[in-house]
């Protein structure tokens, strides 16, 4: 798919650093820019006097300290964590399905780990030993079912798994989970435009309890994935061919989903669904540093995770005081590039 | 040494069999080739061998040690595959793709990147030609190429099993001899062992040491090119016609598809009616309005060839030429003969003095055209005693069109026969050999070509005792007497 991709930067160093300064200048856009607007001079006065002692100089107002360290920090580190979630999960996918239209969104299991927490949510159920985690935990179970049901379905529909195959299957269960999540809500009679906004997917008004929350399984899964970047290179020649290699294909299979549904799960588990945020991105870092999932994985991690805080930032920001929510302006970008992609694949076929 | 010994493998999907009871053994530094028609079981046998599918029942063993024994890993340091398509969606650059051929090879979480993986990289590429095309993208490679850059990929696991499933598959015909030579001089040099599903028939016949031959799932044959390449095997698994004819240049038979749909033949009993006869100022041409079978010793055309347009050109007696068959071909050309189906002769002698001679029996007949000069008449059984040999123009030239289906044998016999019959025909005529004083056989410089509709009834033999044999034998005997008496009438009245 990628014809007219080019490599920028053949040094990797530099794009590790050219992604982190990114991340660095997203994350203080992300902090700065609001309905109290912050100068970045002072958002770095402020950590260096959080974090390491230093005095606060006297012309920064106490609200800004409250304004940085409560609201937009966790706000944006949330974001950071679930948009590098989605990007690495949807570079995983990709390279596992050789199918460079696969996302968690796509694929269904966005929806499906939705429906999970919903159930947690509306039912306010507890599991007697996770605790908090309860609402991760049931989120990244029915996100593994679902994708479980979605491989099943379409091996049995075809064996060969056409890429197209993959994704129609996946968005009719995607549209089957979002039925049954309306169905939930609408049985509940709670206040629905709370429930929708969240639907669409927010990091809003989150707070630490939540990045906490997801952390241990956004480590977990990025682990798993990064220790099978070879594995997943090989994956995007098909099975066989990752068979021929060496790999041992089951186990491998077994870890890179399992890894990705973590990620996804607990992703949905904070912040509802956003769409199109693992599709855009990988294709974006492919475009510029190649497909090898070595580089690939965590760039797209990085660039994941900035790309969901400006996207957060323009969500709050574009009709404000009122906040758009954020899986708007993801599919806003997501469903053109996707269809852009489709096009040029099936314009290639014939 | 065997290095794979496979026995008695079975293998069935669902309910349908696809291999029933399949016994081989390869031995090491061999290639080994399997031949068979779509669904006789050649894919499936080799994902069994590459451990793609699991073994259901018999056994396969690689140097005495079963193959489930291999883990997924193991097994890749010692056997590479090419698949037949292989395809991402990602565009990987070359050398990217070969690298990972290197998997099996490193081991723990973050391998490193060793010297010996980069210098296993970087032979691979250049040992399929692709080193200029190392950092390209694979995607923008032609077929050809891409499969060279896998099979690169399966060389840089340094394998000492190579397992093809039709490696030439998209490539054209200079490519695949190109990479079928270098798997030859691989497997010979490094004792790399091959094991490739064919689909050409020649192509196996030419490069393999020994096929196995599948049909339905099951060995048909297996053994040596030479001994497999039989017409009733090929023709018994194949379904289609085949005829087997020896290669040109090799030791190797090779075997040619016949269609079902036959090429337009002269019909019978029109043998004369079709041709047309033209005696232009220095030559007779004889052309059909379809191709013969020609078996020749002619200057143009020679061996066993079709060809549409028969030449018998005029020269003058001190015609010399360094290279008289590339002038003739110029000739030809010149006068507008299609030279690739052409057969093309010289005489010296006045070619308005040709002789015809024509008989009809029904199931054949026979035409014969002779033109005859003797003025280098030699008797071959004293040309010993000569010093040497001129090779003036001075000729008996014999064309013999046979409206019948002659075999190979046939023509040869057909050509001895107009052979014995030219020579008694110059005994009786009294011709001598001017240097020994003995009758003459023939002249030094005698051409013949046997061209026959091959439409009809078949016809084994040839030989002087035939049917066909003694319209031969006849119409050449008396062709070639009338012949000899128009020629000394000419050098009579001059």
């Amino acid at each position: 798919m990628q014809k007219q991709f080019i490599r920028i930067f053949s040094n990797e160093i530099l794009m590790y650093a050219a992604a982190i300064t990114v991340v660095i200048i997203s994350l203080l856009l992300g902090i700065s820019i609001g309905s109290l607007s912050i100068p970045f001079s002072a958002i770095i006065k402020i950590f260096l006097s959080q974090w390491f002692g230093f005095t606060l100089p006297d012309d920064i107002p106490s609200d800004f300290v409250q304004i940085v360290m409560a609201i937009r920090l966790p706000r944006v580190v949330l974001a950071f964590f679930v948009g590098a979630s989605l990007a690495v999960a949807g570079a995983a996918f990709q390279g596992l399905l050789k199918n460079a239209l696969a996302d968690p969104y796509t694929l269904g299991v966005s929806s499906g780990a939705s429906v999970g927490a919903v159930f947690v949510i509306f039912y306010n159920i507890q599991l007697p030993l996770f605790g908090t985690f309860t609402l991760p935990i049931v989120s990244i179970l029915f996100g593994l079912a679902t994708l479980v049901l979605v491989l099943l379905f379409t091996r049995a529909v075809e064996r060969k798994m056409s890429v197209e195959t993959i994704i129609l299957v996946g968005i009719m269960f995607g549209a089957f989970f979002s039925a049954l999540i309306s169905l939930m809500i609408a049985l509940t009679g709670e206040e629905l435009r709370q429930i929708v906004t969240w639907l669409m997917g927010s990091v809003a008004m989150r707070g630490w309890k939540y990045t906490m929350m997801m952390l241990p399984f956004f480590l977990v899964g990025v682990m798993l994935l990064l220790f099978n970047a070879r594995e997943l290179n090989a994956f995007a020649f098909g099975e066989s061919a990752a068979m021929h290699i060496g790999v041992d294909v089951a186990k491998r299979k077994v870890i890179v989903l399992t890894g990705a549904s973590l990620l996804t799960g607990a992703a949905v588990s904070v912040s509802g669904t956003i769409g199109f945020v693992g599709l855009v991105v990988p294709h974006m870092v492919r475009l510029v540093c190649g497909p090898n999932h070595r580089l690939l994985l965590p760039l797209s991690l990085l660039y994941g995770g900035a790309f969901l805080v400006l996207t957060d930032l323009l969500a709050r920001t574009i009709i404000s005081p009122r906040e758009l929510p954020i899986g708007v302006i993801t599919s806003l970008i997501g469903a053109p590039l996707f269809a852009l992609l489709f096009f040029r694949r099936m314009r290639r076929k014939t | 040494m065997n290095v794979l010994e496979v026995n008695n493998v079975s293998y069935r999907y669902h309910r349908k069999r696809v291999l029933h009871d399949v016994t081989f053994a390869v031995e090491k530094g061999e290639i080994f080739g399997i031949l068979g028609p779509n669904g006789s079981g050649k894919t499936t046998l080799l994902k069994l061998l590459s451990k793609e599918l699991p073994l259901q029942s018999g056994s396969i063993a690689v140097n005495g040690r079963p193959l489930h024994a291999f883990s997924q890993k193991e097994w890749a340091r010692f056997a590479a595959v090419l698949p037949q398509t292989m395809d991402t969606a990602f565009g990987y650059t070359v050398k990217e793709t070969v690298e990972l051929g290197r998997y099996a090879h490193q081991s723990g979480l973050f391998p490193a990147w060793t010297a010996e993986d980069e210098q296993a990289v970087k032979t691979a590429i250049e040992e399929v030609g692709l080193t200029e095309k190392a950092e390209e993208g694979i995607d923008r490679l032609s077929g050809g190429e891409r499969q060279r850059v896998y099979l690169a990929r399966a060389l840089a696991q340094q394998p000492r099993l190579l397992l093809l499933d039709e490696p030439t598959n998209h490539m054209d015909i200079t490519q695949q001899i190109k990479l079928l030579d270098q798997l030859v001089r691989w497997a010979k040099e490094r004792a790399l062992t091959v094991v490739a599903i064919f689909h050409d028939i020649n192509m196996a016949s030419l490069y393999c040491d020994r096929i196995l031959m599948l049909k339905s799932g099951e060995v048909v044959a297996q053994g040596a090119p030479e001994e497999l390449m039989e017409r009733d095997l090929l023709n018994s698994v194949f379904h289609a016609p085949v005829s087997r004819q020896a290669h040109p240049t090799v030791s190797k038979p090779l075997m040619a598809f016949l269609r079902e749909w036959e090429f337009p033949r002269l019909q019978r009993g029109e043998l004369r009616e079709r041709f047309m006869w033209a005696t232009l100022e220095d030559c007779i041409a004889i052309s059909a309005s379809s191709p013969l079978k020609v078996l020749s010793s002619a200057l143009v055309g020679s061996g066993f060839q079709w060809a549409t347009h028969f030449v018998n050109r005029q020269v003058s007696k001190d015609y010399d030429c360094e290279d008289a068959k590339t002038e003739m071909k110029h000739y030809l050309r010149r006068r507008g003969f299609p030279v690739q189906q052409t057969i093309g002769m010289m005489t010296a002698v006045s070619v308005e003095d040709a002789v015809c001679t024509y008989e009809n029996h029904g199931a054949f007949s026979v035409w014969t055209v002779v033109t005859a000069g003797v003025g280098n008449a030699v008797d071959a059984a004293q040309a010993w005693k000569r010093a040497r040999l001129d090779q003036k123009i001075g000729t008996i030239n014999i064309i013999v069109f046979i409206d019948g289906n002659l075999t190979e044998a046939a023509y040869v016999q057909a050509v001895m026969t107009a052979t014995e019959a030219k020579t008694k025909a110059l005994y009786d005529e009294k011709i001598t050999d001017p240097e020994t004083n003995s009758y003459a056989t023939g002249t030094s410089t005698d051409c013949i070509a046997i061209a026959a509709t091959q439409t009809g009834e078949i016809f084994p033999y040839a030989g002087t005792i035939t049917p066909i044999g003694k319209a031969i034998g006849r119409t050449v005997y008396e062709a070639t007497r009338e012949a000899l008496r128009r020629y000394q009438q000419r050098r009579k009245s001059s």
